[in-house]
């Protein structure tokens, strides 16, 4: 045979070029995690500091006084901050409702239906996402006070849902582009008129972007401070509002542990879902 | 089998002046035919040729612009696909991702609220082989496994006609010859109407009873494979159903069946009852393993026709050998040899004749492009080329 394979004499690579391999294989996860810890510290501050003593005059400290699971245990000490917290759930739940429902709806009609207009919705959506919220709280004020709108819990629920709106318009547009129309007419080739295929096939297979658009809006109005401040009005007070407000006289530390329930909280929640999808997959 | 007891009578699938415009471009072009009850039908053509658009129609995901659609006495043309005797088996699948193999499987007879679905289900998974799979869900699956589901889901339902729109396009070349196999036993088995569509020619000749051709909207010839393979009408088909050399020649005389005809200097017969037209400029066609390739001239006999040539090519593919001949006209023509004998092989460069029964030869109408429907890539270059210059 005139070709004949060649015995290795020396199997390793070159030195500079294991060097590289290593720094490539090395260097790019030790700042992943880098990284991770600059997200975490925040939150790992927020849980060590729930368990901060207060001041010998009461008062919340920024600063550490001593160890005590004492906020964990009088969480409603003071009875505002836990009506502060439902207020704000109650807001919270009406507005993700709301706003992924009327969402859905309408990024189910961009991506399906083409009508006049469509580009210029598509454009528009987009506004609340960019406005700034400072401006937005503000005109909405002028908005409810010119109309007459008495402030309270109806506008703050009116401006969260329309700004959560938006988020949820994008996040279910971008699940339902990648929905392949061929499962659709596959289903209807099956028998299955239009609302047993949006049934069974559309929205199982959408449903995962609905979630995610209500987890998004929940947490969006939850969180809010600009706009409902603004829309608010003086009868109640939300979650956010009430500790803007304490901070004046030092955060307690109750603020520390209900904002490390709402992690914990959220880490069950997508680990149960990661959980359950790995279970029905099997 | 369980689906072919059951079902009742399998009807005819008739079209009539089927037309389907986009935006002004005619997808299909009045396409009337009758497709038999239990019949294996291929649509065969190049991309774009309106084969896929044809079948969607009869699916019911389209709508045609004019025409109708009959499954036996009965016009399904404005009916929506799910009251369609009709299932699909679509290209790339379209498995539903979230349901598992046996929720695939059983969608349409939940939908129609059948009985016995279970024992439907685990008859028609055994009979393509997937019984263990069926608590898989379709990403776990390979290629030809998904084929399988696909195929199953359809033909549970048992449909008076099962449409296949290029269902073995994305296997690969073993697993597809495997599944051409496969498909024609299950349907042999069940006995229904089945209409594929592909623009693999070898592919539609191994599956079909019936190979229908089909070039820019319209069914070019029709017919049994072998039919059609050994006798094309036109250039179009000559050259997309498998290869042929075709040569311009002109009709100078008749001799009883057969017509005379004189090409470059060459005389050559073409009988009468295989030519599309008797008189003037035609076009001689023949097939490259009709083609016997010998070192030297030949005389013609009483049955043959010859040409010489020079060998330009000459490539090694096992079980045969291909040859390009140029003629001295300068065209190149195509010869396959079988590998009988072992020892030595015609070279590039040789002197050789061709010669070939004057019965296998057919003539097309003499206005035709003997390029149409060359699927090489070459001659579509030189094509593109001469055109621009």
């Amino acid at each position: 045979m005139a070709i004949a394979i060649e015995k290795a004499t020396d199997a390793r690579l070159p030195l500079h070029y294991r060097f590289t391999r290593y720094l490539r294989s090395h260097f790019i996860p030790a700042i992943g995690i880098l990284g991770l810890i600059y997200l975490f510290l925040p939150i790992a501050v927020v849980f060590a500091f729930s368990f901060n003593d207060r001041l010998p005059n009461g008062r919340g400290s920024v600063s550490w006084v001593g160890f005590s699971t004492d906020a964990w245990t009088n969480i409603c000490v003071d009875p505002n901050i836990c009506r502060a917290v439902g207020t704000s759930l109650q807001i919270g739940v009406l507005a993700t409702l709301a706003g992924t429902l009327l969402g859905t709806m309408i990024a189910f009609a961009l991506v399906r239906h083409r009508f006049r207009g469509r580009q210029s919705t598509n454009l528009t959506i987009f506004l609340p996402m960019a406005t700034p919220e400072v401006v937005m709280g503000s005109s909405l004020l002028a908005l409810f006070l010119n109309t007459r709108i008495p402030l309270g819990i109806v506008t703050v629920l009116i401006a969260h849902i329309m700004f959560t709106i938006s988020f949820v318009v994008v996040t279910v547009k971008a699940r339902l582009a990648v929905l392949d129309p061929r499962l659709e007419q596959a289903a209807m080739d099956l028998y299955a008129d239009e609302r047993q295929t949006f049934r069974y096939i559309t929205l199982p297979l959408v449903a995962p972007g609905i979630a995610a658009a209500a987890l998004l809006a929940f947490s969006l109005s939850f969180d809010d401070f600009i706009i409902t401040y603004f829309n608010k009005g003086p009868s109640i007070t939300t979650f956010p509002v009430y500790v803007w407000a304490s901070a004046a006289r030092g955060v307690p530390p109750q603020v520390n542990v209900i904002g490390s329930l709402m992690f914990f909280g959220a880490l069950a929640v997508v680990l149960l879902a990661q959980l359950a999808g790995k279970v029905k997959r099997r | 089998m369980a689906s072919s007891s059951s079902s009742g009578k399998v009807e005819d699938l008739r079209l009539v002046n089927l037309v389907k415009d986009y935006s002004g471009v005619r997808a299909v072009d009045d396409i009337s035919l009758t497709i038999p009850a239990g019949s294996f039908f291929a649509l065969l053509g190049p991309s774009g040729c309106g084969k896929t658009t044809t079948l969607r129609i009869v699916a019911g995901l389209e709508d045609p612009t004019s025409g109708r659609v009959f499954i036996g006495e009965q016009d399904v043309t404005i009916k929506p696909p799910y009251q369609r005797p009709v299932n699909t088996v679509f290209q790339n699948y379209a498995l539903f991702p979230h349901l598992t193999i046996h929720d695939n499987v059983a969608f349409g007879l939940k939908r129609r609220g059948e009985k016995d679905i279970e024992t439907k289900v685990s008859d028609m998974l055994d009979l393509v082989e997937l019984s263990d799979l069926a608590r898989r869900k379709p990403a776990q699956l390979s290629g030809g496994q998904q084929q399988r589901v696909a195929v199953a889901r359809a033909l549970i339902n048992q449909p008076d006609v099962l449409l296949l729109d290029e269902p073995l396009g994305a296997l690969d070349l073993k697993l597809r010859r495997q599944m051409q196999i496969e498909l024609k036993r299950i349907q042999v088995d069940v006995g229904t109407t089945f209409v594929h569509v592909t623009h693999d020619q070898e592919e539609a000749m191994t599956m079909a009873d019936t190979v229908a051709v089909m070039n820019s909207g319209r069914i070019e010839q029709m017919g049994a494979p072998e039919e059609i393979y050994e006798l094309p009408k036109t250039a179009f088909v000559a050259n997309f159903l498998g290869q042929a050399n075709l040569m311009e020649a002109e009709v100078v005389d008749r001799d009883g069946a057969q017509l005379v005809v004189q090409a470059y200097g060459n005389k050559w017969a073409v009988p009468t009852a295989r030519a599309v037209q008797n008189e003037g400029q035609i076009i001689v066609g023949i097939r490259p393993e009709k083609l016997r390739i010998a070192l030297g001239a030949a005389s013609d006999t009483e049955a043959t026709n010859s040409i010489v040539g020079t060998v330009t090519d000459a490539s090694f593919v096992g079980v045969s050998t291909q040859y390009l001949v140029r003629t001295p006209w300068g065209q190149e023509l195509i010869a396959f040899e079988q590998n009988l004998a072992g020892g030595d092989r015609i070279r590039v460069g040789d002197e050789v004749s061709l010669t070939w029964e004057k019965s296998h030869s057919f003539g097309l109408a003499g206005h035709e492009n003997v390029d149409a429907g060359v699927m090489d890539l070459s001659g579509a270059i030189a094509e593109a080329v001469t055109e621009s210059s």
